[in-house]
C-alpha cells in the first residue's frame, strides 16, 4: 500500500510515496538512484546493501522501508563530510583493504556501527563484529587492519 | 573500406586527438589470438590493421592507456599504470586508464589466467618507450638540440647540460597528430632504472570503491530503464511444459515478455518485477536424474576420454620394479561456485541500430559478439563497456546475462537491466568441475621416489606437469575443465587457477603420503627431490619464514607443507591446523606463503592477491561445494555454501622471493593453488588421517577419524 515516507538521507531530508513494504535496497538504489548499497544475496546473509538506519548498521534488502519512517539512513556517499573523508574511508585507503570493492560499502558502515558501540575494539571484537559480512576476493586481513587504524585515529572523540 | 570498418577519422574522433596528441599502435608476440581476430575482417580502416595495445598523449599532455582488460579487483588499473609511468617518464597521476570498452579499445581475448601482467605488461611498456622516442624526436626539433644530449623526468623533456632548455609533453603534442606503429621492439628500461615499478602503490580505484562512486554494471541508470526478472527452470535441462502469466500481467505496470524460451517481467522496480514473477505459473519438464554429488565421480571415471600424455620420463615398468612400496590412491573433488558478490548483471539499449551493453564481464568482446549474432546485428553496431567487476575469479569468463538483457531491450523498444539473483547465479554458475586424479606411485629402499603414474580426469593438465625429480614418471590428463556434453550435468569453466588446485591438491597429498611412509620430513623429502632451484628456494623462503623444525610425520603437531607452479610463479605453503577430534571440525591457525613471481610491478598488489588467494582458498579446501541431483542444484545461497569469514582467518604471512631481474609472471591466482594439500596435510600431521575429498568438511573428517 502506498504511503507517505520521511527521513533523512545522507544529510539531507526525503519525502517519498511509496509501498511501505518495499526494502529499502530498491527504494534507495532504484527511486532514489543511491547506488552505494550493493545487492549481493537478497537474503541478508552477505551483507553488502548494508546501510546505517540512525547510526546503526542494518542489512537495507531486509528492511522494508517503512521501518526508517523518521529516521536518518547514511549509504556510503553520505559518510564522508565536505569532501573529507571519514576516518574508516581513509584507513581502507591506506591498508589496500579491498579489492574488487563491491562488498567495500557494506564493509565500512559495517565497521561504523561497530566502533560506535566500541570505540576500541579488539581485533577478537572486531572479527566477531564483522563476521556475517562477505568477501570473495580475501581483503579479510587488511579490513581488520583497517578497522584497527581507524579505532586508533578516531581516539579522542572524533566524532561519528 | 570493408563492411565492419570504422574510418580512420572517426576512430581518431573517438581517441578525442583531432586536435593533436601521439597514438602509438603496436603489436607483438601476444598469444592472445589476435590472429584469429584479423580473419574475422572486423578491423578499423585507416588505422594499423593488427594492432593489440595502445595509448594516446593528448593535446594537454595526457596519458591514457587504452586496454580492452577489465578490473574485477585484481589491481591491474594500478600495476599497468606503474608501468607505463616508469616507461614514459610522466607521474603516475597523469595516467589514466580506459578499460574493457569495446568501441575505445583494441581487440582482448579476455581478462585471466594471470595473463595481463605477463603477455599484456611487456606489449604496454614497448607501446610507451616508442611514444617517448616519438617525444623525443619532437622535443629535439623543438629544442633544436639533438636527442642524445636530452632527457625526460615527470613529462618534461630537457637538456642535460641546460636544464632550462626544457619542453612539456603538453606542448609537444598540441596541434600535432602523430601515429606510430611499433614493428621492431624498441629497447626497454632495466629494473635499476625504475622509479614506479616495483614500489608498493595504493589502488588507483580505492578512492572510488570507499565512497560509492565506482561504477558497476548494476549501478548503470537510463532513462525509461525497465528491470528484468526472467522465469527460470527449476533443473538445468528441464523444458516449459505449461505457462500462465496472467497472474503477473495484473499488476501494475509489468510487462510480460515471452520470446521462444525466453520469458521475462519487466518493470520500473526490480523488486516489483520480482514480485510479478513469482505470480507467473510454470510447469517444467525435468529429465530424470541420474547423476549427484555423490556418484558424479563414478561417473566421470567412466566417461574419461583418453587422455594425452603432460609429461614423461623412463619407463613405468622400470620404476614399478625399482619400487619397494608402492602407494595407490584416488583424490576427488567437487563442484566449486565462483560466487562473487556482484551476480552477473548487464543493463542494454539499443539507439538507431546500435547496441550499448554495460556487463560485469571478464571477457567484453566475445560478449559483443555474443550480442551481434543473438540480435542479429553487425558486429560495429554492438559496445560492449565493463564497467569495474564486483568479482570475477574466471565465472565471469562467461556472461550470458549480457545477451539477455540485449535481447530484452530489443523486444521492450526500452533500456533492461539485468541482474541474476544469488540463485540464477548458482544455478548459472561455470563450476570449477568435479574431478578425479588417480596416482600410483612408489619409493625405493631409500627413500626415492622411483615410480609416478598419474592419470586426472576433467580438472585439466594445468599443474598435472611433474616438476619433481622422477626417474620413471607419466601424467596423463583426460578431459578438460570446459564443460562439455555428457561429461557434467551442468556448465564447468575456469575458476581462479583452473586444474592447478586439483592436481596441486593430489601431487601434493602423494607426496607427504610418501615422505611419511619413508620417515622422512616432508620439506626435506621434497627437497631431495628437486632439481629445480627456484622451488628449492621457494621452500625455504617458506621454511625459514614459518620456523620449520624437521620432523617425521605424524608429528602431532598439525604442520603442512605443499607447493607448485602456476602461470611461471613458484609458491610454496606452510599452514598448522588444529583438529577437534570429536567434531572434525579444523581450525587453520597460520599459513605462510612464498612465491617466486620474477619481478613484482607493484608489491603490495602482489601482497594482497596472494592474501586472497589464501583466504578464498580456505573455501574451497575447507566447505565449498554444489551439491545436485541431476540438473538441480541444491546450494543456491550463502546459508549453505559457505564461504570464508572473518572468524575463519589464520595468521597469513607472506613472502615475495626476490627476483627483480626475471620477468613478471602471474599474480592473481598462483598462492590458492596449494590451499587444498597443505591443509590436508597438516591434518594428516595432526590427527594422522589423510583426506582424500575436497573439501574436507568437518563430517568427512570425522569419518575418517573414525575409520582409523
Amino acid at each position: 500500500m502506498e504511503e507517505s515516507i520521511h527521513f533523512k538521507l545522507n544529510n539531507k531530508p526525503m519525502n517519498i510515496t511509496v509501498d511501505g513494504e518495499r526494502m529499502l535496497l530498491w527504494v534507495l538504489r532504484t527511486d532514489l538512484g543511491v547506488t552505494g548499497p550493493k545487492f549481493g544475496c537478497g537474503q541478508g546473509l552477505c551483507g553488502a546493501c548494508t546501510v546505517l538506519v540512525d547510526n546503526e548498521a542494518v542489512l537495507s534488502c531486509q528492511t522494508p522501508v517503512r521501518e526508517v519512517n523518521g529516521k536518518e539512513v547514511i549509504t556510503i556517499e553520505g559518510l564522508a563530510r565536505d569532501g573529507e573523508l571519514h576516518p574508516l574511508q581513509k584507513a581502507f585507503i591506506k591498508h589496500d583493504a579491498l579489492q574488487c570493492g563491491f562488498c567495500t560499502p557494506g564493509m565500512i558502515l559495517k565497521a561504523y556501527s561497530l566502533l560506535r558501540g566500541s570505540p576500541r575494539p579488539t581485533r577478537e571484537e572486531i572479527i566477531r563484529g564483522m563476521d556475517d559480512n562477505l568477501c570473495r576476493c580475501g581483503s579479510h586481513v587488511r579490513i581488520i587492519e583497517a578497522i584497527q587504524t581507524a579505532a586508533r585515529e578516531m581516539k579522542g572523540g572524533h566524532e561519528l | 573500406m570493408k563492411k565492419g570498418e570504422v574510418t580512420r577519422r572517426e576512430f581518431l574522433k573517438r581517441m578525442g586527438i583531432l586536435s593533436g596528441g601521439i597514438v602509438v599502435y603496436i603489436t607483438v608476440g601476444d598469444p592472445s589470438g589476435l590472429a584469429q581476430h584479423q580473419r574475422t575482417g572486423r578491423l578499423l580502416a585507416g588505422v594499423p590493421a593488427d594492432f593489440n595495445a595502445f595509448l594516446r598523449i593528448g593535446a594537454d599532455g595526457t596519458v591514457t592507456c587504452f586496454t580492452g582488460k577489465i578490473e574485477m579487483g585484481q589491481g591491474i588499473i594500478t600495476s599497468l599504470a606503474q608501468m607505463l609511468a616508469d616507461e614514459l617518464d610522466v607521474p603516475f597521476d597523469a595516467i589514466e586508464m580506459v578499460m574493457g570498452d569495446t568501441d575505445l579499445c583494441p581487440w582482448d581475448r579476455g581478462t585471466w589466467g594471470s595473463m595481463t601482467t605477463r603477455f599484456f605488461g611487456p606489449v604496454l611498456r614497448e607501446a610507451a618507450a616508442e611514444a617517448r622516442a616519438v617525444l623525443m624526436e619532437l622535443a629535439a626539433e623543438y629544442l633544436k638540440t639533438p636527442v642524445k644530449q636530452l632527457t625526460a623526468k615527470e613529462g618534461v623533456i630537457f637538456d642535460k647540460g641546460q636544464t632550462g632548455n626544457r619542453v612539456t609533453y603538453a606542448q609537444l603534442t598540441k596541434g600535432n597528430i602523430v601515429e606510430r606503429q611499433v614493428k621492431t621492439r624498441p629497447g626497454l628500461k632495466p629494473a635499476s632504472e625504475f622509479t614506479v615499478v616495483g614500489k608498493p602503490f595504493p589502488r588507483e580505484d580505492a578512492r572510488d570503491k570507499v565512497t560509492g562512486k565506482a561504477v558497476y554494471a548494476g549501478d548503470i541508470r537510463l532513462p525509461g530503464m525497465l528491470y528484468a526478472r526472467i522465469l527460470r527452470p527449476p533443473a538445468h535441462g528441464a523444458k516449459l511444459k505449461s505457462l500462465d502469466t496472467s497472474g503477473a500481467r495484473r499488476m501494475k505496470d509489468a510487462l510480460v515478455v515471452r520470446d521462444g524460451e525466453l520469458c521475462a517481467v519487466l518493470h520500473e522496480h526490480p523488486d516489483e518485477a520480482e514480485k510479478a514473477l513469482s505470480r507467473i505459473r510454470a510447469e517444467f519438464d525435468a529429465p530424470k536424474a541420474t547423476l549427484d554429488h555423490e556418484n558424479i565421480f563414478d561417473h566421470l571415471l567412466k566417461v574419461g576420454p583418453e587422455g594425452t600424455i603432460v609429461s614423461r620420463a623412463g619407463t613405468l615398468e622400470s620404476g614399478n620394479k625399482l619400487a619397494r612400496e608402492v602407494f595407490k590412491e584416488t583424490y576427488l573433488n567437487s563442484y566449486v561456485a565462483h560466487a562473487p558478490i556482484e551476480t552477473h548483471t548487464a543493463v542494454a539499449k539499443l539507439e538507431k541500430g546500435k547496441a550499448t551493453v554495460w556487463a560485469s564481464t571478464q571477457s567484453p568482446f566475445g560478449v559483443k559478439e555474443e550480442i551481434a549474432h543473438s540480435l542479429n546485428l553487425p558486429s560495429q553496431n554492438v559496445r560492449v563497456i565493463a564497467p569495474f567487476l564486483g568479482g570475477g575469479f574466471g565465472g565471469k569468463s562467461s556472461s550470458m546475462q549480457a545477451a539477455e538483457a540485449a535481447r530484452l531491450a530489443k523486444i521492450t523498444g526500452k533500456p533492461v537491466h539485468v541482474a541474476w539473483s544469488r540463485a540464477e547465479e548458482f544455478f548459472y554458475d561455470t563450476f570449477r568441475p568435479a574431478a578425479v586424479v588417480r596416482i600410483t606411485s612408489g619409493i625405493d629402499g631409500s627413500g626415492s621416489i622411483v615410480l609416478w603414474d598419474y592419470d586426472v580426469y576433467f580438472a585439466g593438465s594445468d599443474g598435472a606437469e611433474q616438476f619433481y625429480h622422477i626417474p620413471h614418471h607419466k601424467s596423463v590428463s583426460h578431459g578438460h575443465w570446459r564443460g562439455s556434453a555428457g561429461y557434467h550435468p551442468f556448465g564447468t569453466g575456469p575458476w581462479r587457477a583452473p586444474g592447478t588446485n586439483t592436481n596441486t591438491f593430489a601431487r601434493e597429498s602423494q607426496i607427504d603420503m610418501m615422505a611419511s611412509k619413508a620417515g622422512i620430513d616432508p620439506l626435506k623429502f621434497r627437497m631431495n627431490h628437486l632439481r629445480d632451484r627456484k622451488m628449492w628456494r621457494v621452500l625455504q623462503a617458506a621454511g625459514d619464514k614459518f620456523g620449520w623444525i624437521p620432523l617425521r610425520i605424524p608429528s602431532g603437531r598439525g604442520l603442512g607443507v605443499a607447493c607448485g607452479i602456476r602461470s611461471g610463479t613458484y609458491v610454496a605453503t606452510m599452514a598448522e591446523v588444529e583438529v577437534d577430534k570429536n567434531t572434525g571440525a579444523v581450525v587453520v591457525k597460520r599459513v605462510v606463503c612464498a612465491q617466486d613471481m620474477g619481478l613484482s610491478i607493484n608489491p603490495e598488489g602482489t601482497k594482497l592477491q596472494m592474501e586472497g588467494c589464501i583466504t578464498m582458498g580456505l573455501g574451497y579446501a575447507l566447505t565449498e561445494e554444489i551439491r545436485f541431483n541431476g540438473g538441480e542444484i541444491f546450494d543456491l545461497n550463502f546459508d549453505t555454501y559457505e564461504i570464508p569469514r572473518f572468524s575463519w582467518l589464520p595468521k597469513i604471512e607472506t613472502v615475495i622471493v626476490r627476483a627483480e631481474d626475471s620477468p613478471p609472471q602471474g599474480g592473481g591466482e598462483p598462492p590458492i593453488i596449494c590451499m587444498g594439500a597443505v591443509i590436508a596435510n597438516a591434518i594428516y600431521d595432526a590427527v594422522g588421517v589423510r583426506l582424500f575429498q575436497l573439501p574436507m568438511t568437518a563430517k568427512r573428517i570425522k569419518e575418517a577419524l573414525s575409520r582409523a
